[in-house]
């Protein structure tokens, strides 16, 4: 079953890509789709970031001072959804869409017009939810977990358009992930067994997997919504029978496995750069498949860990605790078999590197913080506050969002044939880890005082701290600056990159010539053992 | 097109289907989002009306195109066996997430049996439900709602060994229809699979009669609806997001008779057929579903 392109219209399949803009909106090669995820991404990236730095510069200082506290919700709300579907999740996919073939060695991935409609529908779907600032009763300001009745009863006009981007996103996530998995599994270069893929395949194939098993979910919750809204059923309202917090079971039950979602990938993403720059094989890779497997697999028990304060039932709570900490068993044996990999290494620190160190750190706080949250009696103290906002973010931004940085210096070499400037890659580096740090350490000790969340204002106790913040934010969001510029650079030109680009580096990708050609395994690979890295 | 001996995956260079697609659906989403906002805010006439024909137009005559094409390239021989494998595969996961979609709405209901109800009669230590209507006592199905002006209980609900026993039993006997029809393929039989097709088709069909009679009469004559609380929520989004599936599923199989009629489908490459009543056994088994636990243990009468 071996693969080889074939194309129509065209005697020779080695051509390359069309020119002209009309290149990106017809594409069908799944690195052209692959570019496009990662611009988009970005862009997304950059508008959550200029919400995330309106509602900074208002709590710089107690007080209302910018911002009128409506405009400040919409604006926590806007973020939370454009990092987490715009900028994060899109990301990966991009990602996925220029490895995985390279990876796997097949020719594209395995529905290529299904694979441009993915993308294109995400443009559309964002337009519609930002679209929603220009109309009457303003965006959305119900929070990125958009609970009933704040949705629904107390909501905006808009969150009807709110409702169908969502479908929208879920449609693209869908039809993305379906794609991913068939590639995964039906496309790989004869003989390539699965337990010889890389991790970030194997990452992906479970995030897929995952993917299709709640975004049918959050369609379902944002349906059950839209039927309230528009045609008076009672799904939320206990006045009918129904039950408010029947939302928040549906919302976490799509919601907790997103979590992983967004940082699954990225567990790939780490357990490749790491074994290049440490020069050795990756420590355990079985048990790397092993605890990824069991890491998706608890994320669907574990949901109402969102919900301790919520009024449950006090079995639940306890099991959902008990559940909960569970995940820490294979999250611990993925940070052992991390530095069991750097343990003894000839390690060098360039940029990727230097990113995904900080990623095994940093993402280890924000894991021992969801230990912390897990503790019910604690957690009611926590829930809510600052110290939640802490922890979500020392696993998202250094987690999720520092992967993707290291991922784009690690391959940025191979997609684009050039090196980027060392130098400004490690200045980068250092000031999103500063500002990053500074931004949310603080916010733990707010939290534990009592800071509550999606607030514009607060006690003046928490001044300090807010300010300190509030500086490290600006910091981080302006250093993203100094990212573009040393994309755009390496796209422009600097020193050629070697087919290999790093000395220690292993995986088909790093066997075929940079920049990697418009089609990379037209005939399937024969150097299997190249594969796992 | 050079001849290869070895299997070559198709890959088509470029494509217009998909970015026309997603302004379909764009189009169309966002007309239907006016639309429902002119409705519950009560303009009469709604601009998105005009956008929903549009967006509705494009998408429609874009997923036309957008299978034909798939038809004719597969008619034309372009695709391996590595090629359909990656259809069966996407076709199985797309199942698989549908099933997840009707998994939420069975877990709302699931959800509002075993807990709400008893919490709204004071059930658990902790029903703040319970405190808001003391003095209700609610028995599933709930013929009336604690907030009884807002949400008008039904006065009768739909017994399940009538119309939907009947319904059970004619999709039940779809899903051997279409299966003999697929043995006609395997056969080469095209006369037993017209007419076996046909028949499942036909029994589609009366089902979506039969439901549509069914929810006249729930809407005009028991006052079940929509907005008669949690039981009717629940009855009609379950029911209804299977009639949807239904409607789908039927349109697909009248699609793969007119290809069945033109000569399409041999024992080896009939993709389009095997998804197609995969789908179908997929709204078989949803129905089952619904009906042992929205109907026969739905907490309705019998009507035997
Ligand atoms: C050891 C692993 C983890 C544990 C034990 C854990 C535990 C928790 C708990 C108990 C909460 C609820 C806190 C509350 O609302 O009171 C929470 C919130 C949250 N967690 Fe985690 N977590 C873990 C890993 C992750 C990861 C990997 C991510 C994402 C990449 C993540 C993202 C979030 C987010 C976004 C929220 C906040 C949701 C919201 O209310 O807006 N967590 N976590
Ligand atoms: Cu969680």
């Amino acid at each position: 079953m071996s693969a080889v392109i074939e194309h129509d219209n065209h005697e020779d399949h080695h051509h390359g890509p069309d020119k002209g803009l009309m290149r990106w909106v017809l594409t069908t090669n799944h690195k052209d789709i692959g570019t496009l995820y990662l611009w988009f991404s970005f862009i997304m990236f950059l508008t959550g970031g200029v919400f995330a730095l309106v509602i900074r510069a208002e709590l710089f200082q107690p007080g209302l001072q910018i911002v009128e506290p409506e405009f400040f919700i919409q604006m926590t709300t806007m973020h939370g959804l454009i990092m987490v579907f715009g900028a994060v999740m899109p990301a990966f996919v991009g990602l996925a869409n220029w490895l995985v073939p390279m990876m796997v060695g097949a020719p594209d991935m395995a529905l290529p017009r299904m694979n441009n409609f993915s993308f294109w529908i995400l443009p559309f779907a964002f337009s519609m939810l930002l679209a929603t600032f220009f109309m009457e009763g303003g965006a959305p300001n119900f929070g990125w977990t958009f609970y009933a009745p704040l949705s629904t009863e107390y909501a905006p006009p808009t969150v009807t358009y709110f409702i169908f981007g969502v479908h929208l996103m879920g449609a693209s996530s869908i039809m993305g992930s379906i794609n991913i998995i068939v590639t995964i599994l039906n496309m790989r270069a004869p003989g390539l067994k699965l337990m010889q893929m890389p991790l970030f395949v194997w990452t992906w194939l479970i995030t897929a997997y995952l993917l299709l098993a709640v975004m049918p979910v959050l369609a379902g919750v944002v349906t059950m919504m839209l039927m309230d809204i528009h045609f008076a059923t009672a799904f939320f309202d206990a006045g009918g029978g129904g039950d408010p917090v029947l939302f928040q079971h549906v919302f976490w039950f799509f919601g907790h496995p997103e979590v992983y979602i967004m940082i699954l990938p990225a567990f790939g993403i780490v357990s490749a750069i790491i074994p290049t720059f440490a020069r050795k094989r990756l420590f355990g890779y079985a048990s790397m498949v092993y605890a990824t497997s069991a890491i998706a697999f608890l994320s669907f028990i574990v949901w109402a860990h969102h919900m301790f304060t919520a009024g449950i039932p006090i079995t639940g709570e306890m099991y959902f605790m008990y559940a909960t900490m569970l995940i820490a068993i294979p999250t611990g044996v993925k940070v052992f078999n991390w530095v069991a990999t750097m343990w003894k290494g000839s390690m060098t620190f360039e940029t990727p590197m230097l990113f995904s160190v900080a990623f095994v750190i940093l993402f280890t706080i924000g894991g021992l913080s969801g230990l912390m949250l897990s503790i019910v009696p604690a957690d009611f103290q926590y829930h809510d506050t600052y110290f939640v906002v802490a922890h979500f973010h020392y696993v998202l931004v250094p987690g999720a969002v520092f992967s993707i940085m290291a991922a784009v210096y690690y391959w940025l070499p191979k997609w684009t044939g050039n090196m980027y400037n060392e130098a400004l890659g490690k200045t980068h580096f250092w000031l999103s880890f500063i500002g990053i740090n500074v931004t949310f350490f603080p916010q733990h000790f707010t939290g534990l005082a009592g800071m509550p969340r999606r607030i514009p204002d607060y006690a003046l106790q928490f001044a300090d701290y807010n300010m300190i913040s509030s500086c490290g934010a600006f910091l981080f969001g302006f250093s993203q600056i100094l990212f573009l510029f040393i994309i755009l650079q390496t796209i422009r030109g600097g020193k050629k990159a070697t087919d290999q680009v790093w000395e220690g580096a292993h995986g088909l990708e790093w066997t075929i010539p940079s920049p990697a050609p418009y089609h990379s395994f037209s005939t399937p690979p024969k150097n299997l053992e190249e594969a796992h890295g | 097109m050079s001849e290869q001996s070895y299997e070559a995956y198709y890959v088509p260079h470029n494509s217009k289907l998909p970015i026309f697609a997603s302004l379909g659906i764009f189009l169309t989403l966002f007309g239907i989002g006016s639309i429902l906002n002119d409705m519950t805010a009560g303009v009469e006439h709604s601009a998105g009306t005009w956008v929903v024909l549009v967006g509705g137009l494009v998408l429609g005559f874009t997923l036309f195109y957008w299978f034909a094409t798939v038809i004719e390239e597969n008619q034309q021989k372009l695709y391996s066996d590595q090629m359909n494998r990656s259809y069966v595969w996407a076709m199985a996961w797309f199942i698989f997430s549908e099933v997840m979609f009707f998994m939420a709405f069975f877990g709302a209901l699931f959800y509002v049996r075993f807990w709400v109800v008893g919490w709204l009669g004071g059930e658990g230590d902790r029903g703040p439900s319970d405190m808001l209507w003391p003095a209700y006592t609610p028995e599933w199905p709930l013929m009336s709602n604690p907030e009884a002006d807002k949400f008008v209980g039904p006065a009768e609900v739909i017994p399940s060994l009538q119309l939907p026993l009947v319904n059970t039993m004619l999709l039940i006997t779809s899903s051997f229809t279409v299966t003999i029809a697929h043995h006609a393929i395997k056969e080469g039989n095209r006369k037993k699979l017209i007419n076996w097709l046909a028949a499942t088709i036909a029994l589609g069909l009366i089902f979506l009669v039969v439901q549509g009679y069914e929810y006249y009469h729930a809407y005009v004559d028991l006052g079940l609806t929509l907005a008669s609380g949690i039981y009717g929520t629940t009855f009609f989004m379950l029911t209804g997001f299977h009639g949807a599936h239904v409607t789908i599923g039927t349109f697909m199989l009248i699609v793969m008779l007119g290809r069945a009629l033109k000569g399409h489908f041999d024992a080896d490459d009939c993709f389009g057929f095997e998804a197609a009543s995969w789908y179908w056994h997929f709204v078989d088994v949803v129905w089952v579903g619904l009906f042992i636990f929205v109907y026969l243990l739905g907490g309705g009468p019998t009507g035997f």
